[in-house]
């Protein structure tokens, strides 16, 4: 497998970043760009930024956000929330992101999946599913951070997410999301062993040992945390260190 | 003097990383969509991220495909970044065959879906990963590469890879679980990087240093 990469996730609204519990109760944190500019330096692998008000207005608001900070941060960003076409894709990708994360419009019109995989590369269409579990082994795929029911299986349709072209699951469990308990391992488990593609969990992380569960029990291949570092619990070298010591493969700094 | 770099311009979605990248270097940008500037220009880089098809079709439309190839022949330096780079061989298997720029000999096919062990393995191949030299051998003395050392990450996202059908064309290479990947390649003037020079942080931006540089 790759190196675990290790992938700060930026919760936005409007201008500022903010960090909820089970997606709700936004706290506002600070300046996104200043975050994302703290991270690179610390060594982090990836970025993701989350509008998370985005698919309630059915627009993304990330793109000056984004622009401003591809000046200073050279490494990947993954942008979600709200998109809803290619050309909502070609607009994103245009402003410095090098992924998308598709979850609504994706479960509303399973195609545009397809759509911008192929124009696009499967690389950067990374499916974005919020699970909420509802039964032994069972989960339910959610929409509007966690709000709306979509009938969905997670599993089903993470396979079927990749089946249409997607390059990527970013996992987010609404169960564990801002709660500092951990990663729902059982969930991470069962879509990393449904899909081919690499999948990123999110959601839970509290500390470092939650990571080196994730990955050595849920078998994921990357780990989104948000909380831990915006409230400088941790720095990213730390957890780097961590891995390193339970001899997990993380980037080479 | 300032150094200036020509983007070209076809809708490559990675264009502004790539033009960022290039500006934090000290380079003076400017985009080409049109024939004349690509063959005006004292340096090319041809970004890309998406289906090889598209991106030569891109190319096509635009005219600019037989101004690449006359700008590298008159020894040129030119720069491919991931689809940028998959572009200056052949041809590739992606999505059915398809004819590229002919640069450097050589195909684009599937990553092995499986690692040595003949265990499956992610496909694409995402993430960080250690340059190496060549499997066959080589070093990286005078090219864009000189200031970094094996071991050094750089960030990958593909699912097709080249093939350069000459070993020497082959710059470097990385491991995917015992699997050697063709992390970048090179033929006199132009070289072609897998991954993204402008994402890999520091040690990609002295790739990218390096090759504003060059004559």
């Amino acid at each position: 497998m790759s190196n675990i990469r290790l992938i700060p996730r930026l919760d936005i609204k409007g201008p500022n970043l903010v960090k909820g519990i089970h997606l709700e109760g936004l706290r506002v944190m600070g300046d996104p760009q200043e975050f994302a500019v703290g991270y690179y330096r610390d060594g982090a692998d990836e970025l993701i930024y989350m509008d998370i008000v985005a698919s309630l207005y059915g627009r993304n608001n990330l793109t000056d956000i984004v622009k401003r900070t591809v000046e200073n941060v050279f490494i990947p960003i993954t942008v979600g929330g709200g998109i809803r076409s290619t050309d909502d894709v070609k607009h994103i990708l245009r402003s410095g992101a090098d992924k998308v994360a598709i979850n609504t419009a994706a479960i509303n019109n399973p195609d545009l999946i397809h759509q911008v995989s192929k124009r696009f590369g499967s690389q950067c269409m990374v499916l974005s599913i919020e699970a909420q579990s509802n039964g032994p082994g069972k989960w339910e795929a959610f929409t509007d951070n966690g709000r709306e029911k979509t009938g969905k299986d997670v599993l089903e349709w993470a396979r079927k997410g990749v089946e249409l072209g997607a390059g990527e699951v970013l996992l987010t469990s609404v169960d564990r999301e801002g709660t500092r308990k951990g990663f729902d391992i059982e969930l991470v488990k069962a879509v990393s062993e449904s899909v081919p593609v690499p999948v990123i969990a999110s959601g839970g992380m509290g500390q470092t040992q939650d990571i080196i569960d994730v990955i050595q029990q849920g078998k994921a291949d990357a780990v989104a945390m948000a909380d831990v570092l915006h409230y400088r619990r941790m720095k990213i070298q730390d957890i780097r260190q961590a891995a390193l010591e339970a001899h997990i493969h993380v980037r080479n700094l | 003097m300032t150094p200036r770099v020509t983007v070209i311009d076809y809708g490559a979605s990675n264009l502004l990383n790539v033009v960022r990248a290039l500006e934090h270097c000290g380079a003076e940008v400017v985009l080409a969509d049109q024939p004349e500037a690509v063959i005006n220009a004292d340096r090319l880089i041809l970004p890309g991220v998406g289906a090889f098809a598209d991106g030569m079709a891109e190319l096509q439309l635009k005219k600019l495909a037989d101004p690449i190839k006359f700008f590298c022949q008159q020894g040129n330096p030119l720069l491919g970044i991931c689809l940028g780079m998959q572009m200056m061989l052949d041809s590739s298997d992606e999505f059915g065959h398809h004819e590229g720029l002919g640069l450097i000999p050589g195909k684009v096919i599937h990553i092995p879906p499986k690692g040595a062990n003949g265990e499956p393995h992610k496909i694409p191949h995402i993430g960080w990963n250690e340059l190496s030299y060549p499997e066959k051998g080589g070093n990286w003395d005078d090219t864009l590469f000189s200031r970094l050392s094996p071991g050094n990450s750089m960030y990958f996202v593909h699912s097709f890879m080249a093939a350069p059908s000459d070993e020497r064309h082959r710059l470097a290479d990385c491991d995917y679980d015992g699997q050697s990947i063709c992390a970048a390649i090179r033929s006199e003037n132009m070289t072609g990087c897998q991954f993204h020079p402008e994402k890999s942080g520091e040690p990609g931006l002295q790739i990218i240093s390096k090759f504003i540089k060059t004559q």
